[in-house]
Protein backbone atom coordinates (compact mmCIF):
# COMPACT_ATOMS: atom_id res chain seq x y z
CA UNK A 1 0.00 0.00 0.00
CA UNK A 2 1.45 3.26 -1.04
CA UNK A 3 0.58 6.30 1.13
CA UNK A 4 1.31 9.34 -1.05
CA UNK A 5 2.75 12.18 1.27
CA UNK A 6 0.60 14.99 0.61
CA UNK A 7 1.78 18.82 -0.35
CA UNK A 8 3.17 20.93 1.91
CA UNK A 9 0.90 23.61 2.31
CA UNK A 10 -2.09 20.89 4.10
CA UNK A 11 0.87 20.48 6.68
CA UNK A 12 1.23 23.99 7.13
CA UNK A 13 -2.55 24.54 7.79
CA UNK A 14 -2.49 21.41 10.57
CA UNK A 15 0.73 23.26 12.77
CA UNK A 16 -1.26 26.06 12.37
CA UNK A 17 -3.97 24.43 14.37
CA UNK A 18 -3.45 23.51 18.40
CA UNK A 19 -5.88 20.72 18.10
CA UNK A 20 -2.99 18.38 16.17
CA UNK A 21 -5.82 16.55 14.43
CA UNK A 22 -7.37 13.88 16.07
CA UNK A 23 -10.40 13.15 13.57
CA UNK A 24 -8.69 14.11 10.78
CA UNK A 25 -6.00 10.85 12.07
CA UNK A 26 -9.25 8.56 12.89
CA UNK A 27 -10.51 9.59 9.39
CA UNK A 28 -7.54 8.76 7.70
CA UNK A 29 -6.52 5.74 9.46
CA UNK A 30 -10.41 4.15 8.94
CA UNK A 31 -10.65 5.07 5.19
CA UNK A 32 -7.21 3.49 4.83
CA UNK A 33 -8.05 0.27 6.27
CA UNK A 34 -11.52 -0.05 5.43
CA UNK A 35 -11.32 1.07 1.57
CA UNK A 36 -7.46 0.12 1.19
CA UNK A 37 -6.97 2.96 -0.40
CA UNK A 38 -4.85 3.82 -3.10
CA UNK A 39 -3.96 7.33 -2.32
CA UNK A 40 -5.82 9.18 0.01
CA UNK A 41 -6.33 12.98 1.11
CA UNK A 42 -7.45 14.23 4.00
CA UNK A 43 -7.88 17.97 4.10
CA UNK A 44 -9.16 19.87 7.07
CA UNK A 45 -11.07 22.65 5.55
CA UNK A 46 -12.51 24.09 8.92
CA UNK A 47 -10.09 27.29 9.01
CA UNK A 48 -11.95 28.58 6.28
CA UNK A 49 -15.24 28.68 8.06
CA UNK A 50 -16.58 30.52 10.82
CA UNK A 51 -14.99 28.03 13.66
CA UNK A 52 -12.87 27.76 16.40
CA UNK A 53 -9.05 27.81 15.83
CA UNK A 54 -7.64 24.53 15.32
CA UNK A 55 -11.41 23.22 14.79
CA UNK A 56 -11.87 19.61 12.86
CA UNK A 57 -15.66 20.37 11.13
CA UNK A 58 -15.16 20.89 7.98
CA UNK A 59 -13.11 18.18 5.67
CA UNK A 60 -12.56 16.92 1.90
CA UNK A 61 -11.54 13.53 1.04
CA UNK A 62 -9.75 12.32 -1.88
CA UNK A 63 -10.14 8.90 -1.66
CA UNK A 64 -8.54 6.00 -4.44
CA UNK A 65 -9.24 2.77 -4.03
CA UNK A 66 -10.51 -0.62 -5.99
CA UNK A 67 -13.70 -0.74 -3.87
CA UNK A 68 -14.93 1.92 -6.07
CA UNK A 69 -15.12 0.05 -8.94
CA UNK A 70 -18.48 -0.57 -10.56
CA UNK A 71 -20.39 1.60 -8.25
CA UNK A 72 -22.15 4.95 -9.03
CA UNK A 73 -21.06 8.39 -7.70
CA UNK A 74 -24.06 7.90 -4.58
CA UNK A 75 -22.73 4.50 -3.65
CA UNK A 76 -19.06 6.04 -3.54
CA UNK A 77 -20.29 8.80 -1.27
CA UNK A 78 -22.71 6.45 0.79
CA UNK A 79 -19.91 4.50 1.37
CA UNK A 80 -16.94 7.07 2.75
CA UNK A 81 -20.32 8.50 5.07
CA UNK A 82 -20.90 5.35 6.07
CA UNK A 83 -17.03 4.57 7.30
CA UNK A 84 -17.24 8.09 8.66
CA UNK A 85 -20.31 7.97 10.04
CA UNK A 86 -19.06 8.55 14.29
CA UNK A 87 -17.37 11.26 12.96
CA UNK A 88 -19.98 12.80 10.96
CA UNK A 89 -22.22 12.55 14.20
CA UNK A 90 -19.77 13.78 16.62
CA UNK A 91 -18.97 16.91 15.44
CA UNK A 92 -17.75 17.14 11.62
CA UNK A 93 -20.15 18.51 9.99
CA UNK A 94 -19.01 18.97 6.43
CA UNK A 95 -17.47 16.49 4.08
CA UNK A 96 -16.29 16.91 0.75
CA UNK A 97 -15.74 13.84 -1.14
CA UNK A 98 -13.98 12.72 -3.98
CA UNK A 99 -14.16 9.37 -4.77
CA UNK A 100 -12.28 7.41 -7.67
CA UNK A 101 -10.94 3.84 -8.88
CA UNK A 102 -6.98 4.11 -9.26
CA UNK A 103 -7.46 4.01 -12.97
CA UNK A 104 -10.12 7.24 -13.07
CA UNK A 105 -7.27 8.85 -10.82
CA UNK A 106 -4.21 7.92 -12.98
CA UNK A 107 -5.98 9.54 -16.04
CA UNK A 108 -7.53 12.86 -13.85
CA UNK A 109 -5.54 15.54 -14.06
CA UNK A 110 -5.34 14.75 -9.97
CA UNK A 111 -5.92 18.48 -8.99
CA UNK A 112 -8.16 18.56 -6.36
CA UNK A 113 -10.60 22.34 -6.32
CA UNK A 114 -10.60 23.62 -2.94
CA UNK A 115 -14.27 23.72 -1.45
CA UNK A 116 -16.69 27.18 -2.20
CA UNK A 117 -16.14 29.67 -0.01
CA UNK A 118 -18.32 29.70 3.58
CA UNK A 119 -21.21 31.75 3.66
CA UNK A 120 -21.53 31.98 7.23
CA UNK A 121 -24.24 30.01 7.91
CA UNK A 122 -22.57 27.66 10.60
CA UNK A 123 -21.80 29.16 14.29
CA UNK A 124 -23.68 31.94 13.76
CA UNK B 1 -52.28 3.34 11.79
CA UNK B 2 -50.82 5.21 14.14
CA UNK B 3 -50.07 8.32 11.74
CA UNK B 4 -53.71 8.02 10.48
CA UNK B 5 -55.14 8.21 14.38
CA UNK B 6 -52.62 11.29 14.85
CA UNK B 7 -54.00 12.96 11.99
CA UNK B 8 -57.83 12.85 12.55
CA UNK B 9 -56.94 13.66 16.32
CA UNK B 10 -54.40 16.54 15.39
CA UNK B 11 -57.11 19.57 13.72
CA UNK B 12 -59.10 19.06 17.57
CA UNK B 13 -55.24 20.01 19.27
CA UNK B 14 -54.62 22.35 16.30
CA UNK B 15 -56.75 24.89 18.38
CA UNK B 16 -54.48 24.78 21.08
CA UNK B 17 -51.62 27.55 20.32
CA UNK B 18 -48.94 25.49 22.39
CA UNK B 19 -49.84 22.77 20.33
CA UNK B 20 -49.96 24.65 16.78
CA UNK B 21 -46.00 25.79 17.37
CA UNK B 22 -45.13 21.99 17.45
CA UNK B 23 -47.08 21.10 14.41
CA UNK B 24 -44.01 20.17 12.80
CA UNK B 25 -43.04 17.57 15.46
CA UNK B 26 -46.36 16.59 15.79
CA UNK B 27 -46.66 14.96 12.28
CA UNK B 28 -43.86 12.82 11.74
CA UNK B 29 -41.19 14.44 9.79
CA UNK B 30 -40.67 11.50 7.28
CA UNK B 31 -44.26 12.42 6.06
CA UNK B 32 -44.03 15.71 5.72
CA UNK B 33 -40.37 15.45 3.91
CA UNK B 34 -42.40 12.66 1.05
CA UNK B 35 -45.04 14.87 0.63
CA UNK B 36 -42.30 18.03 0.13
CA UNK B 37 -40.05 15.59 -2.76
CA UNK B 38 -43.19 14.36 -4.35
CA UNK B 39 -44.91 17.73 -4.83
CA UNK B 40 -42.11 18.84 -7.27
CA UNK B 41 -39.75 17.57 -9.80
CA UNK B 42 -36.56 19.60 -8.49
CA UNK B 43 -36.38 20.24 -4.39
CA UNK B 44 -33.38 21.50 -2.64
CA UNK B 45 -33.12 21.17 0.76
CA UNK B 46 -30.16 24.00 1.37
CA UNK B 47 -29.05 26.28 3.98
CA UNK B 48 -30.46 29.85 3.44
CA UNK B 49 -32.64 30.86 0.62
CA UNK B 50 -31.45 30.68 -3.40
CA UNK B 51 -31.23 34.53 -3.35
CA UNK B 52 -29.46 34.34 -0.34
CA UNK B 53 -27.69 31.04 0.35
CA UNK B 54 -25.31 30.47 3.74
CA UNK B 55 -23.28 27.97 3.36
CA UNK B 56 -21.03 27.46 0.26
CA UNK B 57 -22.17 24.00 -0.65
CA UNK B 58 -26.01 25.42 -0.74
CA UNK B 59 -24.52 28.71 -2.68
CA UNK B 60 -23.07 26.16 -5.48
CA UNK B 61 -25.63 23.89 -6.36
CA UNK B 62 -28.20 27.11 -6.09
CA UNK B 63 -25.71 28.45 -9.02
CA UNK B 64 -26.17 24.91 -11.10
CA UNK B 65 -30.06 25.27 -11.06
CA UNK B 66 -29.34 29.11 -11.98
CA UNK B 67 -27.00 27.82 -15.23
CA UNK B 68 -29.35 24.87 -15.97
CA UNK B 69 -32.42 27.39 -15.62
CA UNK B 70 -34.11 24.74 -13.64
CA UNK B 71 -37.47 25.37 -11.54
CA UNK B 72 -37.03 24.29 -8.09
CA UNK B 73 -38.87 23.85 -4.63
CA UNK B 74 -36.16 24.82 -1.56
CA UNK B 75 -36.22 24.58 2.17
CA UNK B 76 -34.29 26.34 4.16
CA UNK B 77 -33.10 23.47 7.27
CA UNK B 78 -31.90 26.53 9.09
CA UNK B 79 -34.99 27.72 9.73
CA UNK B 80 -36.12 24.50 10.87
CA UNK B 81 -33.92 22.12 13.15
CA UNK B 82 -36.51 19.28 12.76
CA UNK B 83 -36.39 19.20 9.25
CA UNK B 84 -32.66 19.83 9.62
CA UNK B 85 -32.57 16.77 11.19
CA UNK B 86 -35.55 15.07 9.75
CA UNK B 87 -33.60 15.09 6.15
CA UNK B 88 -30.65 13.87 6.85
CA UNK B 89 -32.11 10.76 8.56
CA UNK B 90 -34.85 10.89 5.66
CA UNK B 91 -32.05 10.38 2.76
CA UNK B 92 -29.30 8.84 4.96
CA UNK B 93 -27.19 11.39 3.67
CA UNK B 94 -25.21 13.38 6.32
CA UNK B 95 -24.81 16.95 5.03
CA UNK B 96 -26.88 19.94 3.36
CA UNK B 97 -27.26 20.14 0.78
CA UNK B 98 -29.77 17.86 -0.95
CA UNK B 99 -31.44 17.26 -4.23
CA UNK B 100 -34.11 15.38 -4.72
CA UNK B 101 -35.24 15.00 -8.53
CA UNK B 102 -38.72 13.23 -8.97
CA UNK B 103 -38.81 12.11 -5.52
CA UNK B 104 -35.39 10.39 -5.12
CA UNK B 105 -32.53 11.55 -3.73
CA UNK B 106 -29.62 12.42 -6.07
CA UNK B 107 -26.84 13.87 -4.19
CA UNK B 108 -25.23 16.53 -2.24
CA UNK B 109 -23.24 19.76 -3.45
CA UNK B 110 -20.17 16.97 -4.59
CA UNK B 111 -22.46 14.96 -6.96
CA UNK B 112 -24.35 17.73 -8.74
CA UNK B 113 -20.86 19.30 -9.32
CA UNK B 114 -20.25 16.06 -11.31
CA UNK B 115 -23.15 15.72 -12.62
CA UNK B 116 -23.21 19.21 -13.96
CA UNK B 117 -19.10 18.51 -15.48
CA UNK B 118 -20.47 15.04 -17.24
CA UNK B 119 -23.65 16.39 -18.96
CA UNK B 120 -25.42 13.49 -16.66
CA UNK B 121 -27.43 16.37 -15.27
CA UNK B 122 -28.82 17.36 -18.56
CA UNK B 123 -30.08 13.73 -19.05
CA UNK B 124 -31.60 13.25 -15.46
CA UNK B 125 -33.75 16.51 -16.33
CA UNK B 126 -34.87 15.33 -19.52
CA UNK B 127 -35.86 12.63 -17.99
CA UNK B 128 -38.55 14.48 -16.15
CA UNK B 129 -39.21 16.64 -18.96
CA UNK B 130 -37.03 19.33 -18.04
CA UNK B 131 -34.98 20.83 -20.44
CA UNK B 132 -31.79 22.44 -19.17
CA UNK B 133 -31.08 26.13 -20.32
CA UNK B 134 -27.34 25.23 -21.30
CA UNK B 135 -28.87 22.71 -23.68
CA UNK B 136 -31.33 24.73 -25.51
CA UNK B 137 -28.14 27.21 -25.77
CA UNK B 138 -25.94 24.61 -27.06
CA UNK B 139 -29.16 23.51 -29.75
CA UNK B 140 -29.67 27.00 -31.04
CA UNK B 141 -25.63 27.97 -31.39
CA UNK B 142 -25.95 24.59 -33.61
CA UNK B 143 -28.87 26.05 -35.68
CA UNK B 144 -26.75 29.24 -36.41
CA UNK B 145 -23.83 27.54 -37.43
CA UNK B 146 -25.78 25.28 -39.81
CA UNK B 147 -27.20 28.49 -41.46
Amino acid sequence: MSIILRPGVFNIHRSMSSMAGVVENTIRSKLLSTLDAKHLDVINESYMHNVPKGAETHFKVVVVSDKFDGLPLIKRHRLVNDILKEELQTGVHALSIVAKTPQQWETSDKVIESSPNCKGGFGK
Amino acid sequence: MNSLLRRSIFPIYNNSLKLTCRSFAEVPVKEKIDEIVKKNKVVVFMKGVPEAPRCGFSNAVVQIMRMHAVPYDSHDVLSDENLRQGIKDYSNWPTIPQVFINGEFVGGCDIMLQMHQSGELIEELKKVGIKSALLTAEESKKKEENK
